[in-house]
C-alpha cells in the first residue's frame, strides 16, 4: 500500500511540475482532512476509556482532470476510528478510486461512483463525510444523453462496506424526460413545465438460507413526476419493491414477506416575500439495502430523508427525527416570510419570520397470523396509525437591528418517540420545548461576537409515567440550558466558549456543566482547530437511520484543506 | 509499524498539497451539470459573465452561517453588480430532505442570484468543497483566483475588496 501512494504522490508532484509549464497537461487538485482526538475516561457522563487514549480519522483524496478525462483516488485512516463511529472502519487504504470520460453526449466512469435516481427513494449512493458515511458502488457507471431533454443513466456493482464490498450486486437504471426541453418547438408556449422519470434497481444476492426460500434477486422500480407551472411545483414520486425479507425488519422473529412501497409528494408556492412547502410520504416497508443481513446504518442502497426540519442549534437538535424505513406515515408544512422593510412590524432592514411543522406516526396496520407466507400485516395508502413517533412545531425569527446587531429567535415544541426512534423501550413521549435566542453583535471592524442562549425544558404529557423525584425531569436527561460565545477576530482567527449544563437531570450528581472550548484559524481553503473540554452524548442522523455518539472528554484536533 | 507508515503517508500528502498550493497553477472550473430550479440540465462550461468576475458559492439549507452570508450579500448585491459587474452563483448541495425547500426559501429572501442545486454532489467532489460554506471567486477567464470557507459576520466587505481587485486584473491576495 505503501509504495502505490508513494508512487502515486511522485507521479502527482511530476504531473504538477509538467503542468506548470504546459496547460494541456491538466490539473491536479484534491482535499485533506484529519480528525483527531485524545481522550480520558469520564464515568460521570459515561465516557467510555479509550485503551488507544488517542485516535484518528484521516482523508485525502487527488483528483486528476484533463479535458474528457479525469481520475481521482481517496486515501482513508481511521486509526483507530474515533468512538462515535462504526467500529468497523477501524483500518487504512484505498477505498476509493476512479477513472472516467465525460464527452457531449455519453459520461462512462469505471471503479467508485455516486449516483441518485429520482428523490433518492430506491436508489442513492453518496459520500458524507461529516457523518463518515460513504455508501460507493464500485463498478461501473454510465450517463447517455441521447438528445436534448433525455437522459439515461446506469450503473452496476457492489457497494462499499467499510473495507470490503457488500455481498449483494446492485444494478440500476434510470430515465428522465424533460417534455420542455425534449419537445422545445411544441411547448415553447407553455405555462408548466414538465419532467418525467422512472427507474428500475436490483440486488442480487445469493440465498444459503437453511429454513426459508429468500428472493436472491429484489427488483424495485419507482416512476415520478414534476410538475411546475407559473409559482406552483407538484413533485411526486411512487416506489415499489417485491418481497425483501431481511434483518433488519422482523416481525416475532419473522421474515417479513410482503412487498414494499412508498409515496412521497411535495408541492410548493413561491414568490418575491413568501415561500411555502407542503410534503407527505407513506414509507410501508422500504429498506433497501446491499446486504438483506445488514441492519443498524449499514448498506442502504435506498435515501428516505426525514420530513421535518433539520434544526442547526444544539439543543433545538437534541431530538432529531429520522425516518423509519419499516413504516410511517408522515406530512410537513413549512411558511417563510420576510415583512417587508421599512414597515412597522418589520422595521428598517426587514424581518425574516419562517413557521414549520412536522409530523410522523406509525402506519395503520392490521396484523395478519399468516405463518405460511409470512406476509405480516396489511395496510392502506396514507392512513395513520395511532402510535405517534415525531411532532414538531417550531418558529424562527430573524432581524437585523441595526448596523452592529442581528438577532435570531427561534421556538420549537417537539414530540418524541424514543423508544421507536432509538429502538429503546419503557420511555415515555418525550416532550421538549427549547427556546433559542441568538444575537450577533459587530463590535467593530475586527471583532464580533455571537451570543448563543438556549433552554430545553423536557416533559411528557403522559399520566402514566412512573415518576418519582421532586427534582428536575424524570424524563431521559431533562432540562437543559446552552450557552454559547463565539468571538472571531479579524479573517482568520475565532475563540468559542461553550456551556452545556443539565441542571434538570434527577439524578443530582449528574447535573453537569459540558463545558467545551475552540480555537480555530481558517485561511484560504484551510481550516485548523484545536478544542478541549466535555462533549454531551448525542443522537446524529443519517440516511434515515440514526447513531448514538457517545460522551467524550479530552482534546480535539482537526484539520481540512482543499487545494 | 503500521500506525508509522500511515503516518508518512500523511506527511507526504501534506508536502504533496503545499507543493500543488505553491505552484498554484490557474484552476478552470470543472464541466460538470447541475440543475436550475426548473429541473433544467446546466453545464458549469457555460456558467459566463461577459469577462467578469463570478463568484461561486456553496451552500445549504441547513448551514446558518451560509445562509448569513448570501442573505447579506442579498443586501447589497445591486450595488456589487453595478460597481464590480460581478455576478453570484449560489449552489446549493442539498439532499432530497431540503432541495424542495431551496427554491421557496430563496424566492421568498428575494435572492437575485443564480441558483442551482448539485443534488448528487458532482460538482461538490470536482471542486474539493470538504464543507459549507465554500466561496470560489472566478476572474474574467474562468480561472479559480480566490477561494474562502468560512463567513464571519462582516465578511462580505472582504469578499467585495477581492472582487474590486479581481474585476481590475489584480492579484486578489
Amino acid at each position: 500500500m505503501n509504495k502505490i501512494f508513494v508512487v502515486l504522490a511522485g507521479a502527482c508532484l511530476l504531473g504538477g511540475g509538467i503542468q506548470a509549464q504546459s496547460p494541456n497537461m491538466g490539473q491536479i487538485s484534491g482535499n485533506f482532512q484529519i480528525d483527531s482526538r485524545y481522550l480520558f475516561p469520564d464515568t460521570l457522563i459515561n465516557a467510555p476509556n479509550v485503551p488507544e487514549k488517542g485516535v484518528l480519522n484521516g482523508w485525502g483524496q487527488l483528483n486528476y482532470v484533463n479535458g474528457k478525462f479525469s481520475a481521482g483516488v481517496r486515501y482513508e485512516a481511521f486509526m483507530n476510528p474515533t468512538p462515535d463511529i462504526d467500529p468497523r472502519y477501524k483500518g487504512q487504504g484505498f477505498p476509493y478510486r476512479f477513472a472516467s470520460y465525460k464527452g457531449e453526449q455519453l459520461e462512462i466512469r469505471l471503479g467508485n461512483c455516486y449516483d441518485q435516481f429520482g428523490s433518492g427513494l430506491i436508489f442513492r449512493a453518496y459520500e458524507d463525510r461529516g457523518l463518515v458515511w460513504d455508501n460507493s458502488i464500485d463498478g461501473f457507471q454510465a450517463r447517455f444523453t441521447p438528445r436534448k431533454g433525455i437522459y439515461l443513466k446506469g450503473i452496476w456493482g457492489k457497494q462499499r462496506a467499510f473495507w470490503t464490498q457488500s455481498a449483494g450486486i446492485v444494478r440500476g437504471f434510470d430515465g428522465e424526460i424533460n417534455i420542455n426541453e425534449a419537445l422545445d418547438s411544441l411547448t415553447k408556449n407553455w405555462d408548466a413545465r414538465i419532467i418525467l422519470g422512472g427507474s428500475f434497481v436490483s440486488r442480487y444476492q445469493i440465498d444459503q438460507d437453511p429454513t426459508y426460500e429468500l428472493p436472491v434477486n429484489v427488483g424495485t422500480w419507482a416512476a415520478r413526476a414534476n410538475i411546475m407551472w407559473k409559482r406552483f411545483s407538484l413533485y411526486a414520486e411512487y416506489g415499489y419493491k417485491i418481497n425483501d425479507p431481511q434483518d433488519g425488519f422482523k416481525i416475532n422473529n419473522k421474515y417479513v414477506y410482503k412487498p414494499g412501497q412508498a409515496l412521497y409528494l411535495s408541492a410548493t408556492y413561491s414568490q418575491k416575500g413568501l415561500g411555502v412547502i407542503l410534503s407527505a410520504k407513506h414509507i410501508d416497508n422500504f429498506s433497501f439495502r446491499s446486504d438483506r443481513t445488514a441492519t443498524g446504518t449499514a448498506m442502504f442502497i435506498n435515501y428516505l430523508p426525514a420530513l421535518t426540519k433539520q434544526h442547526t442549534y444544539i439543543l433545538a437538535a437534541y431530538y432529531p427525527y429520522a425516518t423509519q424505513a419499516n413504516g410511517e406515515v408522515g406530512a410537513q408544512a413549512e411558511v417563510t416570510y420576510k415583512i417587508k422593510k421599512g414597515t412597522k412590524l418589520g422595521g428598517k432592514y426587514g424581518t425574516n419570520v419562517q413557521f414549520n411543522y412536522s409530523v410522523a406516526h406509525a402506519l395503520d396496520t392490521v396484523s395478519l397470523n399468516d405463518t405460511v407466507r409470512l406476509m405480516g400485516y396489511t395496510t392502506k395508502m396514507g392512513r395513520w396509525g395511532d402510535s405517534l413517533f415525531f411532532q414538531d412545531i417550531n418558529i424562527e425569527i430573524n432581524r437585523k437591528i441595526n448596523q452592529k446587531l442581528k438577532l435570531n429567535l427561534v421556538y420549537t415544541f417537539l414530540r418524541y418517540n424514543k423508544n421507536v426512534i432509538e429502538g429503546k423501550a419503557n420511555y415515555p413521549i418525550i416532550d421538549a420545548h427549547t427556546a433559542v435566542v441568538d444575537v450577533i453583535w459587530k463590535i467593530n471592524d475586527k471583532f464580533t461576537l455571537r451570543s448563543d442562549a438556549e433552554h430545553m425544558f423536557v416533559t411528557t404529557s403522559d399520566d402514566n409515567y412512573f415518576t418519582h423525584s421532586s427534582h428536575g425531569s424524570v424524563v431521559d436527561f431533562g432540562h437543559w440550558v446552552a450557552l454559547t460565545e463565539e468571538l472571531t477576530i479579524g479573517e482568520h482567527w475565532y475563540v468559542a466558549v461553550m456551556d452545556q449544563y443539565n441542571y434538570g437531570n434527577y439524578e443530582s450528581i449528574r447535573r453537569i456543566h459540558y463545558i467545551n472550548g475552540q480555537v480555530g484559524y481558517m485561511r484560504n481553503t484551510t481550516r485548523i482547530v484545536v478544542g478541549y473540554g466535555k462533549q454531551r452524548a448525542g443522537i446524529f442522523c443519517v440516511g434515515g437511520v440514526c447513531r448514538f455518539v457517545p460522551a467524550s472528554n479530552g482534546f480535539t484536533l482537526s484539520i481540512t484543506s482543499a487545494f | 509499524m503500521k500506525k508509522i507508515s500511515t503516518l508518512t503517508l500523511l506527511v507526504v500528502f501534506a508536502f504533496t498539497a503545499v507543493a500543488f498550493r505553491i505552484q498554484d497553477p490557474a484552476q478552470k472550473l470543472p464541466a460538470v451539470d447541475v440543475k436550475t430550479l426548473d429541473g433544467k440540465t446546466v453545464n458549469t462550461s457555460t456558467f459566463a459573465n461577459d469577462g467578469k468576475p463570478i463568484i461561486i458559492s456553496f451552500w445549504a439549507m441547513w448551514c446558518a452561517p451560509c445562509k448569513k452570508e448570501l442573505n447579506a450579500i442579498a443586501e447589497v448585491y445591486a450595488d456589487w453588480q453595478a460597481e464590480t459587474g460581478v455576478k453570484l452563483i449560489a449552489i446549493s448541495i442539498d439532499d432530497a430532505r431540503n432541495s424542495p425547500k431551496v427554491k421557496p426559501y430563496t424566492e421568498s429572501m428575494s435572492w437575485e442570484y443564480e441558483v442551482y442545486l448539485d443534488e448528487n454532489q458532482d460538482l461538490k467532489r470536482a471542486l474539493n468543497v470538504n464543507m459549507v460554506p465554500h466561496t470560489f471567486v472566478l476572474n474574467g477567464k474562468g480561472e479559480i483566483v480566490y477561494q474562502s470557507t468560512a463567513y464571519v459576520e462582516g465578511g462580505e466587505k472582504h469578499l467585495l475588496e477581492v472582487v474590486r481587485k479581481v474585476a481590475k486584473g489584480e492579484k486578489p491576495e
